[in-house]
């Protein structure tokens, strides 16, 4: 007996961002990435166009990480040097993006100076073709200096900078809007501020289709039902014409799946939890893949190996199921 | 929340004396005026003030005049459906008609026309009897009116069903019953038709306008409505058309929620 799929109808779309400009557009990438633009809920092809495919962002930073040693064992000797680091993320692994962190930038830490910092994103842009995220060091003060510089350095690349807070946003902002960039508004796993945040960011003069937010995750086990109600909450806004909330998410997978006690501690710890290195791998992979399913469309991974399992889980989603 | 900006209508002592002058300028301006009050549409009538042979022609005027300045759809408010049909035939966005009782002749007429021009339809719960006095005929009216969305093939979510408010001050007995007729209509079919009201018409001749208009719109969009023809620069009306949206959970909270409720 045939079954007649019920199916929904939308009165608007996910807004799509572009991040990077090739040399036609003032830039010097050699593609672009298109973020969002969806006009259904995640992968419902027959619902719907699934405008844009999903990407991953791979993190790369300025310094050594204090990451585990079964992603650094992955790199092998680029770490602490971010050139090298990015083309194989790129290269071996097949990042789509460069998500940068300038966590050098630190007073607590390196404290490199905002030059310093404009240099590093200055070769890292010379090194690969990608589209670039980058990143401060959460420090605010410090980030508003460091962003405005690379914001400078960097201009016509159409970067995607961050981070826009809902009490410091008007300096990253600025700088985006000066030298023609895209920001991540980040919002702490709650639907007003992130509204309120776009609508801020907005009235300042950065169009609708320079923002993407970023509603801050919880990793597998700590939260991500939170982060997958909020996010579910501003796809149907998006959905019902809701402009405010209608821009492409992206999500910090790597930072927080890595953060779990599960992501970190070996067997003879817990003996029933398994290998370390299975175990690593999968509550990356899994906190991506189910991010996934709540429309995100930008994921900043860690481990190459989850990252290899994400993209065989994209392409799967990719597929018409019309 | 819909707000239908009801200013532009021959009625009005301007926009009746600019309509004979073809006078282009407090049309235009009432355009602005009302999209920056809240509008999503504007409704357009044009009143006694041209005779009924004219109106075709005094129709595709206004609208020109009007798209000349706003990109906002237009409401076309006439009983005159060949004027409506000027009118639509030059509307760069689907467009509203407003309106079509529940008589069959009519149907006949409106539905079709809705179609052929994209446009979406307000539905009256009356026919040549007049304005039912309670809930019941309203709704059986209404359900008439979805039936013939049906048979002429014009989606739910197009027709606007309006269940006809009146002054308080003198059939106060009708306020309960429009309120029972927009909670019963939006059961008739899924996906639901949609409500309208003109909602100006409950507070006729009463010292307290502002504040009975408001309370109402408030009390009506808690049983079920979409969009009212309203004064779309009475600020206190349009902040609580954007407050009660927020608290049916119809759209997302923000600080700024009145500010984005505006931005058009």
């Amino acid at each position: 007996m045939p079954v007649t799929l019920v199916k929904e109808r939308y009165a608007s779309k996910v807004g799509q961002v572009v991040l990077g400009a090739t040399a036609e557009e003032g830039g010097t990438r050699t593609s672009v990435i298109r973020a969002g633009g969806d006009g259904t809920l995640p992968y419902l092809h027959f619902e719907g166009k699934v405008e844009n495919r999903p990407v991953i962002g791979m993190e790369v930073t300025d310094i050594v990480p204090p990451w585990s040693d079964n992603i650094k064992n992955q790199f092998g000797d680029v770490l602490g040097d971010p050139v090298a680091w990015a083309k194989k993320c790129v290269e071996e692994f097949g990042a789509d993006m460069i998500y940068l962190k300038l966590i050098g930038a630190d007073p607590e830490g390196a404290n490199h100076s905002p030059e310093q910092c404009s240099q590093v994103v200055k070769d890292v842009l010379a090194a690969v073709g990608v589209p670039v995220i980058v990143v401060g060091c959460e420090d605010p003060e410090k980030d508003n200096e460091v962003m405005a510089a690379v914001a400078e350095a960097a201009a016509g690349e159409n970067l995607l900078i961050g981070l826009a807070e809902q009490d410091n946003y008007k300096s990253i902002t600025a700088a985006a809007m000066v030298h023609k960039h895209n920001v991540i508004a980040r919002s702490p796993l709650d639907i007003n501020i992130c509204k309120q945040l776009n609508i801020l960011i907005n009235e300042m003069g950065l169009p609708l289709n320079k923002i993407v937010i970023d509603p801050m995750i919880g990793g597998l086990g700590f939260g991500i039902e939170y982060a997958y109600s909020i996010m579910e909450r501003a796809r149907l806004g998006a959905l019902a014409g809701d402009k405010m909330l209608s821009m492409p998410m992206i999500c910090t997978v790597g930072y927080e799946a890595n953060r779990a006690k599960e992501a970190n501690v070996g067997i003879e710890e817990f003996p029933g939890w398994g290998e370390l290195q299975d175990r690593g791998i999968l509550w990356e992979a899994v906190t991506a893949s189910a991010l996934l399913q709540v429309g995100a469309s930008i994921l900043l991974m860690r481990n190459p190996a989850s990252v290899r399992l994400v993209q065989r889980n994209i392409s799967d989603l990719m597929e018409q199921n019309a | 929340m819909i707000i239908i900006g009801e200013r532009i209508n021959g009625m009005f002592k301007d926009i009746g004396e600019a309509l004979r002058n073809k006078d282009p300028k407090p049309f235009q301006h009432w355009a602005l005026k009302q999209q920056e009050g809240g509008a999503h549409y504007l409704d357009v009538n044009s009143g006694p003030a041209v005779p009924t042979e004219e109106r075709p022609e005094a129709y595709k005027w206004m609208v020109n005049v009007i798209q000349e300045v706003s990109d906002l759809p237009l409401c076309l408010d006439s009983t005159n459906y060949d004027a409506i049909e000027g009118g639509l035939k030059l509307c760069k966005r689907p467009a509203m008609i407003n309106s079509c009782p529940a008589e069959r002749a009519k149907i006949e007429r409106v539905f079709p026309m809705a179609v052929q021009y994209n446009a979406s339809l307000i539905g009256l719960t009356m026919d040549k009897k007049g304005i039912p006095k309670d809930a019941e005929n309203r709704v059986a009216f209404a359900m008439e009116l979805v039936a013939a969305a049906d048979e002429f093939g014009m989606p739910m979510e197009d027709l606007y069903i309006d269940p006809l408010i009146l002054p308080v001050n003198v059939a106060q007995e009708h306020a309960p019953e429009v309120l029972e007729a927009l909670r019963q209509v939006k059961t008739l079919s899924n996906p639901a038709p949609r409500t309208v009201l003109g909602l100006s018409n409950v507070s006729q001749k009463s010292p307290d306008r502002h504040l009975i208009n408001r309370t109402y719109l408030a009390m009506a969009m808690a049983v079920g409505l979409d969009a009212a023809i309203v004064d779309a620069n009475d600020d206190d009306l349009v902040d609580v058309a954007a407050t009660a949206q927020i608290l049916l959970n119809k759209s997302i909270y923000a600080d700024s929620y009145l500010k984005v409720f505006r931005t058009r």
